[in-house]
């Protein structure tokens, strides 16, 4: 099959962007969107142009390396699907096909379709873990977990960390990411002692980074890889809401202990 | 070359409680004047990292991903092996440690594997406590499930996503200490070269993939944990950027390279459908628990499976192996496709594949209880192939996956280089000739989170903190050798890309080199890389420039390495004259065509010490003890 | 304070500021809705009830109602602002091509339903409570004023659109604010994206068939 590709071309991070047009022509309808681009870079680089960049690794939807806006959709017309394990079968010949990095200011773009995601490493630096260090760990079955809250904080811990979720909302807001992480620590009894201070420090960190703001649109579950519901976000507004109005009889909580 | 193992005396089950009371230790106030590089962000690179750092270390730590998250440990499915016998079915420490011994073939050193056998307990733990939510049973308890083909359920797992919980629970760790300011994050940054100074690691040079600026980090000592080299196959289940380019670089610098040839070769892939292929994807060995391995009985039947009558089928597992059945272990299971496909009596169009069928299994249990075991793999399946597999039987074949060999280390985990470290799939430690299912984790994991805080912590008492000036002259020519190297890569502007030669160096390894080998294909391996070496250097064609985030540049780079490795593989897989675990030499094998070991000749470590470019390199040997444990045939029959 | 400062800082506690605003909201249209049908018991009942109102609380139950709408409208807007502008400040290039997946119609004009219903609200004060927009208004006379001002065609019209409008606010802001106050229980989401839909309607009927009433001489 043939195809028509408008793709996002972006020198460097100080450079401004164009879409430029190239045809990728003789695509195998078994080859996945990423064998394409490869095909069409080893095409380009014969050529003597530079390849067109995109993140990629593992190509076997885990790592959350990979993602492209592709014809206004992250990752691409099917459902639950990253760019890597999507192929070029959902798609016709002759088809014109647009190619947009991740689109949101928390997220500059690099080159071309690769953009800086360390922001979401920073809301986990921030507060998304528990602090329990090497060696401390007391039995692992010293606290029985309930098993439906060990599928439950499972379910939000699939979260790949690709950032489709920022690239598909129209506020490019990070909340499902977040949500997903203090879903996940809330869910089990060794994220309870930290689950407050998490809350808070984790939405700080996610407003610092210039994230915009949920306004429940659902379209973050839509493209979500794993399908992590938008119910993880009402979680993670009670948790925050609880923190924020429990916070002050926390600390003077705390500071009668220690004068006690 | 100095291959003193340091494996404490004594009785097997006190050497590294007795080894950890030698130890030096380090003052607690004078641990943060002490720099620890980190190379690698995977379960054994995160995890030694973020313990390394709440013991005080000043810590680096560097990945060529764009974030420690995405380390290729990410993608094990299985599960992580502990000696907890929470089933009551007869496990122990010595137990997991003699199938481990046992499964690798007598081929890894005795006091290593006892001891990740007694670390494997406390790993789940730690896990537990980081919050990694394992599967559990109703009453709230750790679920265990058997994997393959072990006879004790010791496999502790998060669905089909063990190796994702695992590393988001030591990534987490790390970022923890990262906004604590103790460990410093380099990612998108990429390990080129090793400066050893008097004898010693003093630091690294970095390529920084965005800026293209080569940068230099000195520490007082250097860990690798950079995984394996599967992708010299280029068809691999490994990531795309999984790369050989640290433990080569190092093993230039001195550091002896273990067993290079002992490869794993995973039987359950999907199987290759055409030339521009960039990976392979692994399915579940779980999924040989319920579905029947066949392939037609004469060679050339083209018939779509379920014409096929039953008569006509041959279910070769079941019949070489009436014990183990479709069970047989990894590395039994891939040459027996192997052997069938070669008769001509492969399927799929390009006659590289064997059917798994469920529909047996289906008919059984019901199409429902299938679909709730392996929905997930079979909707995986059907994303790849477009074919259904609850109708017609997928299709598999095996695929490079895992590598045993790596650079040598002692039993503190310290290379020939004194200051290197290395840890989890990068060393050749724990697994010998063959790797059992759900162990790597279980590895990466000891190495970082248990092994190398007391082992680095010893060594360190023994030097001084102090950084080398930056105009030391090593410092300097390790920086010039990388410019020189990247420069050059550059400017040979010829005709081929650098993705074509790791494809022809992919092929001729898998020919000669995968998973059967022998003398005349080893030799012609070893002219045609050599050959396809040259032509890289003359005719390779990287476009742009250092100076920008340039992912051709990264890739040849990559590619230049393994164009070295693969020939030390082929020369270390003819210099092994017998067949052990997932190394087969077809000239050494039995009537029946099973493996035949040669414990006279061959109970050792082969280890390879680097001697210049166009110098034959030295083959050394550290032999193997076996004081517990008794030298037996494996047989699967 | 600070923290309380931090928490009206947060997008979360932001979308909480509009949240609550809302839901005073919600129950002043619902409050004012049933009130209102009180028209088509008759001109007595609908000015007794108009009087209640404003004698309760010796005439202060007014002014407090009145004082908490204000602020509610005002923190409402004011967090919409500020969210609109940080989430537009969050994207600054637009991608070429969007295509929607799973938002709905409504949720995708919250701000230009929010602005409209604005001015909507402007006109409908000075149109029934100071009059002077109002071609022939009586004070104290609120069955006549409701009368004389729908029937005059594009007065009516215009109310009608507006509470198309607000229907439609109303059904994803319901929907939404539960999911911004953390209630979202899976049992209970199920019901929620219809009591949502149920509610906006139950107020939409409610609301236009005064108009039309007029219009059709249903009230005289």
């Amino acid at each position: 099959m043939n195809l028509t590709l408008q793709v996002w071309r972006q020198k460097n991070a100080q450079s401004p962007g164009r879409f430029v047009t190239y045809q990728a022509a003789d695509i195998s309808p078994d080859m996945s969107f990423l064998e394409m681009l490869d095909v069409l870079n080893e095409r380009l680089i014969q050529k003597g142009e530079d390849p067109i960049a995109f993140d990629h690794d593992c190509r076997e939807g885990i790592c959350g390396a990979c993602g492209v806006v592709i014809d206004g959709t992250a990752h691409g017309p099917r459902r639950r699907t990253t760019t890597c394990q999507l192929h070029m079968r959902s798609f016709r010949d002759g088809d014109e096909v647009t190619l947009e990095p991740w689109r949101a200011r928390a997220f500059p773009v690099i080159k071309d379709l690769i953009v800086d995601r360390s922001a979401f490493d920073r809301i986990i630096a921030a507060g998304g873990f528990v602090s329990a260090p090497i060696g401390s760990a007391p039995d692992g079955n010293a606290i029985p977990v309930r098993k439906e809250n060990a599928d439950l904080a499972f379910d939000a811990a699939t979260c790949i960390g690709c950032g489709a979720c920022v690239a598909a909302c129209p506020n490019a807001s990070a909340s499902l990411f977040v949500a997903a992480k203090i879903t996940h620590l809330g869910m089990l009894p060794q994220g309870q002692p930290e689950r407050m201070e998490r809350a808070l420090s984790m939405v700080a960190q996610m407003d610092a980074e210039g994230f915009g703001s949920c306004t429940n649109h659902g379209e973050c579950e839509a493209v979500c890889p794993k399908g992590i519901p938008v119910a993880f976000i009402a979680r993670m507004n009670a948790d925050f809401i609880k923190a924020s109005l429990t916070k002050g009889r926390r600390v003077a909580q705390a500071g009668e202990a220690t004068a006690g | 070359m100095n291959l003193d193992s340091r494996a404490p005396s004594g009785l097997l089950e006190k050497k590294w409680d007795k080894h950890r009371f030698e130890l030096k230790l380090v003052n607690p106030a004078n641990k943060r004047k002490y720099t620890v590089i980190m190379v690698g962000s995977g379960l054994a690179g995160a995890g030694g990292a973020a313990s390394l750092a709440e013991l005080g270390y000043q810590v680096k730590c560097f990945c060529y991903q764009d974030s420690p998250r995405r380390a290729h440990s990410i993608a094990a499915q299985g599960g992580i092996n502990a000696a907890k016998n929470y089933r009551n079915d007869g496990d122990s420490v010595f137990r997991l440690f003699y199938d481990t011994i046992k499964g690798g073939d007598f081929r890894a050193r005795e006091a290593n594997v006892y001891r990740l056998a007694q670390i494997s307990v406390n790993i789940i733990y730690q896990c537990v406590a980081l919050g990694v939510p394992f599967a559990r049973e109703y009453g709230g308890l750790l679920d265990n499930r058997s994997i393959g083909g072990a006879q004790v359920s010791r496999t502790f797992y998060a669905r089909g996503q063990t190796g994702q919980q695992l590393l988001l629970g030591a990534y987490q760790a790390l970022e923890r200490q990262i906004g604590l300011g103790t460990v410093q994050m380099f990612s998108r940054h990429e390990m080129l070269e090793v400066i050893v100074i008097d004898g010693r690691a003093r630091g690294i040079v970095v390529r920084d993939l965005v800026t293209g600026d080569v940068e230099t980090h000195v520490g007082d000592a250097v860990c690798l944990a950079t995984g394996g080299y599967a992708s010299v196959f280029h068809l691999s289940t490994n990531a795309k950027g999984c790369n050989a380019t640290a433990v080569w670089r190092a093993h230039k610098k001195g550091a002896g390279f273990a067993n290079p040839c002992f490869t794993q070769i995973h039987p359950t892939c999907i199987p290759v459908t055409g030339e521009n292929q960039s990976k392979l994807t692994l399915m579940s060995e779980s999924l040989r628990n319920d579905g029947r391995v066949w392939v037609p009985g004469t060679p050339g039947d083209r018939r779509p499976p379920n014409e096929i009558p039953e008569d006509e089928r041959d279910y070769y597992l079941e019949r070489m192996y009436p014990s183990f059945g479709n069970l047989a272990p990894r590395d039994i299971a891939s040459r027996a496709a192997k052997r069938v496909c070669d008769e001509g009596r492969g399927v799929g169009p390009a006659g590289y594949g064997v059917y798994l069928d469920f529909a047996d299994a289906i008919e059984r249990l019901g199409e429902q209880a299938i679909r709730e075991k392996y929905g997930n793999l079979f909707e995986m399946y059907e994303r790849i192939t477009d074919e259904n597999p609850y109708r017609v039987p997928m299709r598999i074949y095996p695929a490079s996956h895992y590598t045993m060999g790596g650079l040598w280390v002692d039993y503190n985990l310290m290379s020939t280089i004194p200051g290197v470290f290395v840890l989890g799939e990068a060393n050749f430690s724990d697994h010998g000739a063959n790797r059992l299912g759900a162990s790597a984790l279980m590895q990466g994991l000891a190495d970082g989170y248990f092994v190398i805080p007391y082992a680095i912590g010893s060594y360190l008492a023994g030097v001084k903190p102090a950084a080398p000036a930056d105009d030391h002259p090593e410092m300097r020519a390790a920086v010039t050798a990388v410019r020189d190297r990247l420069s050059t890569l550059l400017g040979i502007k010829g005709q081929r890309t650098p993705t074509a030669f790791h494809r022809e160096l992919g092929r001729i390894m898998w020919e000669y080199c995968g998973m059967a080998r022998n003398r005349s294909g080893l030799e012609t391996a070893l002219q045609k890389i050599p050959a396809l070496r040259e032509e890289f250097w003359q005719n390779l064609n990287v476009t742009g420039e250092n100076a920008e985030l340039n992912q051709a540049l990264e890739v040849a780079g990559r590619v230049a390495d393994f164009l070295e490795l693969g020939e030390l593989m082929c020369r270390d897989a003819l210099a092994r004259e017998e067949s052990c675990g997932g190394h087969f030499r077809e000239e050494y094998q039995t009537e029946e065509g099973e493996a035949r070991r040669d414990d006279a000749g061959f109970c050792h470590v082969a280890v390879w010490e680097y001697t210049a470019p166009d110098r034959t390199p030295l083959r050394h040997q550290e032999p193997l003890v076996f004081e517990n444990v008794q030298l037996a045939t494996r047989s699967y029959k | 304070m600070t923290h309380a400062l931090g928490f009206f800082r947060s997008t979360i506690g932001k979308k909480v500021v509009m949240a609550v605003t809302g839901l005073i909201l919600f129950g002043f249209v619902l409050g004012h809705m049933i009130g209102n049908l009180q028209v088509y018991l008759g001109p007595e009942a609908l000015n007794a009830y108009a009087l209640w109102l404003r004698e309760l609380l010796h005439g202060g139950g007014l002014w407090i109602a009145r004082s908490v709408l204000l602020a509610s409208v005002v923190l409402h807007i004011w967090s919409a602002t500020s969210l609109t502008l940080e989430s537009r400040a969050a994207r600054p290039i637009a991608y070429r091509k969007w295509e929607p997946q799973a938002s709905t119609y409504a949720s995708r004009t919250m701000r230009w339903s929010g602005v409209i219903l604005l001015a909507f609200v402007i006109y409908h004060l000075m149109h029934f409570t100071f009059g002077n927009a109002h071609p022939d208004f009586v004070e104290g006379d609120v069955y006549h004023n409701f009368v004389a001002g729908f029937r005059v065609l594009p007065v009516a019209l215009f109310y009608i659109v507006a509470n198309v409008l607000l229907g439609l606010h109303l059904r994803h802001g319901v929907w939404s604010m539960l999911r911004t106050l953390g209630l979202a229980h899976p049992r209970y989401m199920r019901f929620a994206q219809g009591g949502a839909a149920l509610f906006a309607a139950v107020v939409v009927l409610g609301n236009v068939s005064f108009p039309i009433a007029v219009l059709a001489g249903i009230v005289p």
